[in-house]
């Protein structure tokens, strides 16, 4: 990882991922500035999750550069990237199920901080995300959302000043996405976020600048009232062709 | 691990040592403690840093072999003792490396420890001949190496520990590796290991280095068994090529999984009731209940019990009994049984019902 | 050139080795994911049961190796299928434990039963020269046992209905429920083919090498890293990691002596896998059979 001078949080140029013949992205061009939220749209198959495997250090582009606080990170591996001081939630919630959720929080901030402080960081985090009264459960006897709040409590826990989170609505009641929208733009007080989304609704609550990606491609970028009013946004999304 | 835990655990340990001689004899004994150390030493990797292994064997023999060999050239027993820990423990690291950045899981890593552990196996049963010797020590093929200098009082190579001595001495490393690693758990390192165990692309997410923690983990887990081939040799004044065997490496599998993986007391009992239990199989007087010509083989009964847990109770006794105490806790006991696979909680709901 | 005439046929007898005694766990281990680390004992079975069928019941040796042996390791193997390996499917470590626990079981019933020594076959076919170097005649059996079997795996899941259904089943066992074929029967007819397959191994192989209750361990090491290294696919990866593998411990026995070969072949096993964690097929001939 090499350190270089660039105005974003997130920097990337010209990424592109081929898995054998296909080309699931195509030259993305991506900036994201400090303190920003922004949500990346698209249908199924647009190259959403793979553009974030590219940022979490999944998966190594085919080519380009991606650059985060100017630090170069292409085929860093995921826990160089996440050290950087990068929270990173993925699509399925991937929590530590013999863990109570206690200890699932912990790990996470104790990452950057003494056992102490971990400890003290915890208490707040549990009580911030409202996840203090079942403390003590193993995360596996939780139910799906609640499992979700538990891995926003392990992002939050590690105090990152970059935050990469895949579909966290996906599964969601209507009560627990609003308790995730006020987690996010609480979160975004001192970090800067990329969600990965399709759920209009929610993204509606959520996010001013949206980047719309399609076949692998920016298809668009912008407001959310105006990028949502498009039809050519629409269009994709309703599945019509070009 | 808090001070009260520390004691109680030491006077339970201390009542234990000394109630066992009245009923068994102190050299089946020192065997079951040297045994319980190296289960305690595959429970700790495989029962809570998730590393299945298949030859704990190759380390057991590893610490065996190099306390011999550096007791008869030395002729003392201290330095052999501190390098069968160490180097073992150096070996499982490389290895460990060679496995955890290469990003080899489950079913090869299995096959990689279990091949391990059958070259050398394969490697001392060839090396009979008079070419094969390392100082003045000879390896002696599958004869193994007899007579070597056990260990004695520190600083006088006469003063000989044995019998009722050796037990006790074998007994309190056990107990002193026990809190060791209950220690080891408790601490940062042994808190993250057991998420990693549950989850590794969480804690690589998380920033921490899973590669090399799982070698870490490794490389304490060669350290134990290196440990308990030592003491065993010291019980049994002599060593042969079968403690790298395939045979024993099932055992130790064996105690693990009854006992219960997940928690550290389940595999050092098992170790020692399922030792005992193959001891009480070789007896010439058991084996006449079942009559001379057809000696029960004490390798079907350990296989019959291996396929009972795997089907019928995967989180071994251990954790089960502290299931249905009420105290299985999160994280410490039984949450990784062989049965990987965890009920959700519909699937619990569902058998409850 | 006499000697190397030796060497190719040394050679070509330690592949056709490999790849007989493996066929049934690749078999087993590429079509339904089970590593079954009984196979070594599967093999010997196969190799009693030629042995107990030709030397006591005076059964034709030829019909006692292919067609008792394979029948009978069948038969054993529907047995342990349905008692103890159908509940663990999808859960690979318990099904290699599980087994390992009947390996012991029948390392133990194999020295109850036929106790702790070595029997064997007389070789049904006689020996040639080469020059000054005599031959075995039967390794060249052996060596179109191997072929055989080979061909006949291909065959079957290539070109047959059955094979297509194994397929697909082991492909998604939802969607050939689906389509209306019982998995469940199709796991445990493929457990069977694999069982035959280890069965005739031992039998053909019962005239060559000593049947001990304790030999399975030289099998399905053998078998288990051919198996492994080959990868996911049955047919090349069975090819090529027997070819690989042969060809490595033949040289190394050349230049040294037969155990530092087939140490040789163990050191080349975990290098194999450090760089290829996949197997060769992983990495070279993915989706082929």
């Amino acid at each position: 990882m090499r350190r270089g001078a660039r105005d974003g949080v997130v920097e990337a140029r010209g990424v592109s991922v081929r898995f054998g013949g296909v080309t699931a992205l195509d030259s993305v061009d991506f900036t994201l500035a400090d303190k920003e939220l922004r949500c990346l749209i698209g249908p199924n198959g647009a190259g959403k999750s793979t553009f974030f495997k590219c940022l979490t250090g999944v998966l190594r582009p085919s080519e380009g550069d991606i650059r985060i606080r100017g630090i170069d990170c292409v085929g860093a591996h995921p826990h160089r990237i996440a050290g950087l001081g990068v929270g990173i939630k993925t699509q399925v919630p991937s929590v530590m199920n013999g863990l109570s959720v206690r200890e699932n929080v912990w790990i996470a901030a104790r990452k950057r901080n003494s056992t102490r402080e971990a400890d003290r960081i915890v208490a707040e985090t549990l009580e911030r995300i409202g996840i203090a009264d079942s403390a003590g459960e193993p995360v596996g006897n939780l139910a799906h959302g609640r499992r979700q709040l538990v891995e926003f409590g392990t992002v939050l826990a590690g105090d990152p000043w970059l935050i990469l989170l895949d579909e966290p609505a996906a599964g969601l009641t209507a009560e627990e996405a609003e308790r995730a929208v006020e987690i996010i733009i609480e979160m975004n007080a001192r970090a800067a976020i990329i969600v990965v989304e399709h759920d209009m609704h929610f993204i509606r609550q959520l996010a001013k600048t949206v980047t719309v990606l399609h076949q692998g491609r920016i298809l668009t970028e912008g407001h959310v009232d105006t990028v949502l009013g498009d039809p050519l946004v629409r269009d994709v999304y309703l599945g019509k062709s070009q | 691990m808090t001070a009260r835990q520390v004691l109680s655990s030491v006077a339970v340990a201390a009542i234990v040592m000394f109630v066992l001689p009245v009923f068994f004899d102190v050299l089946n004994l020192t065997t079951f403690a040297a045994y319980a150390l190296l289960a305690l030493s595959l429970g700790f990797v495989w029962g809570y840093g998730g590393i299945l292994c298949f030859g704990q064997t190759a380390f057991y023999g590893l610490g065996a072999y190099v306390y011999a060999l550096t007791a008869i050239n030395t002729g003392e027993a201290w330095s052999g003792f501190f390098l069968a820990i160490l180097l073992p423990a150096l070996f499982a690291a490389v290895l460990g490396a060679m496995m955890f950045y290469g990003r080899l899981s489950d079913v090869y890593l299995a096959v990689v420890t279990l091949v391990v552990s059958l070259i050398l196996f394969r490697f001392m049963n060839h090396t009979a001949g008079e070419q094969w010797v390392i100082g003045e020590a000879r390896l002696g093929g599958f004869n193994g190496i007899p007579g070597f200098p056990t260990l004695h009082i520190p600083g006088d190579p006469e003063a000989y520990i044995y019998d009722e001595n050796l037990y006790y001495f074998t007994f309190v490393v056990l107990v002193l590796c026990y809190l060791l690693t209950r220690w080891l758990l408790g601490s940062p390192f042994g808190r993250i290991l057991v998420g990693l165990r549950e989850n590794e692309q969480r804690i690589e997410l998380l920033g921490y280095d899973v590669r090399a923690r799982k070698t870490a983990a490794f490389a304490f887990g060669g350290a134990l068994a290196g440990l308990a081939g030592c003491l065993y040799a010291n019980a049994a004044e002599i060593i042969t090529p079968e403690l790298f065997g395939l045979g024993l490496a099932a055992e130790i599998i064996i105690w693990v999984i009854v006992g219960g993986a997940g928690t550290l007391i389940g595999p050092m009992i098992g170790a020692a009731v399922l030792g005992y239990l193959k001891f009480v199989l070789g007896l010439r007087a058991v084996k006449e209940v079942f009559g001379r010509e057809n000696p029960l083989e004490a390798t079907l009964v350990f296989g019959v019990i291996l396929i009972l847990f795997i089907l019928f109770l995967p989180r071994g006794v251990v954790p089960s009994i502290q299931g249905w105490l009420g105290r299985a806790r999160p994280g410490r006991a039984g949450a990784f049984g062989a049965g990987r696979r965890r009920r959700t909680r519909a699937e619990r709901a569902r058998s409850n019902a | 050139m006499d000697l190397a005439a030796v060497v190719v046929y040394e050679i070509l007898y330690t592949i056709a080795f490999l790849a007989l005694i493996s066929a049934g766990l690749a078999v087993v281990f590429g079509m339904m994911r089970v590593v079954n680390l009984a196979h070594g004992e599967f093999v010997l079975l196969g190799g009693y049961a030629a042995i107990v069928s030709h030397n006591t019941l005076g059964i034709n040796i030829f019909v006692s190796m292919l067609v008792v042996a394979p029948l009978a390791v069948a038969v054993f193997g529907v047995v342990a299928e349905r008692l103890i390996i159908r509940f663990l499917y999808g859960r690979l470590i318990n099904t290699m434990l599980a087994t390992w626990g009947l390996s012991l079981a029948m390392i133990g019933a194999f020295t109850l039963i036929f106790g702790p020594t070595t029997t064997s076959i007389k070789a049904p076919i006689g020996g040639f020269a080469v020059g000054d170097y005599s031959l075995s005649g039967y390794t060249i059996f052996i060596i179109a046992s191997a072929v055989g079997v080979v061909l006949l795996i291909f065959g079957v899941l290539k070109y047959t209905r059955a094979g297509l259904i194994a397929r697909g089943a082991m492909q998604s066992a939802d969607m050939a429920s689906a389509f209306g074929y019982d998995t469940s029967k199709v796991y445990m007819v493929t457990f069977a083919a694999g069982s035959a397959l280890s069965g005739l191994a031992g039998g053909v192989l019962a005239p060559l090498v000593g049947i001990g209750p304790t030999a399975g361990l030289l099998y399905i090491a053998k078998a288990f890293i051919t198996v492994i290294s080959g990868g996911a696919s049955v047919v090349s990866g069975l090819i090529a990691s027997s070819g690989f593998f042969g060809i490595v411990s033949q040289a190394v026995t050349f230049a040294t002596n037969s155990v530092i070969g087939e140490i040789g072949l163990l050191v080349a096993a975990v290098i194999l896998l450090r760089l290829l964690p996949t197997g060769i097929s992983g990495r070279f001939f993915r989706d082929r059979l």
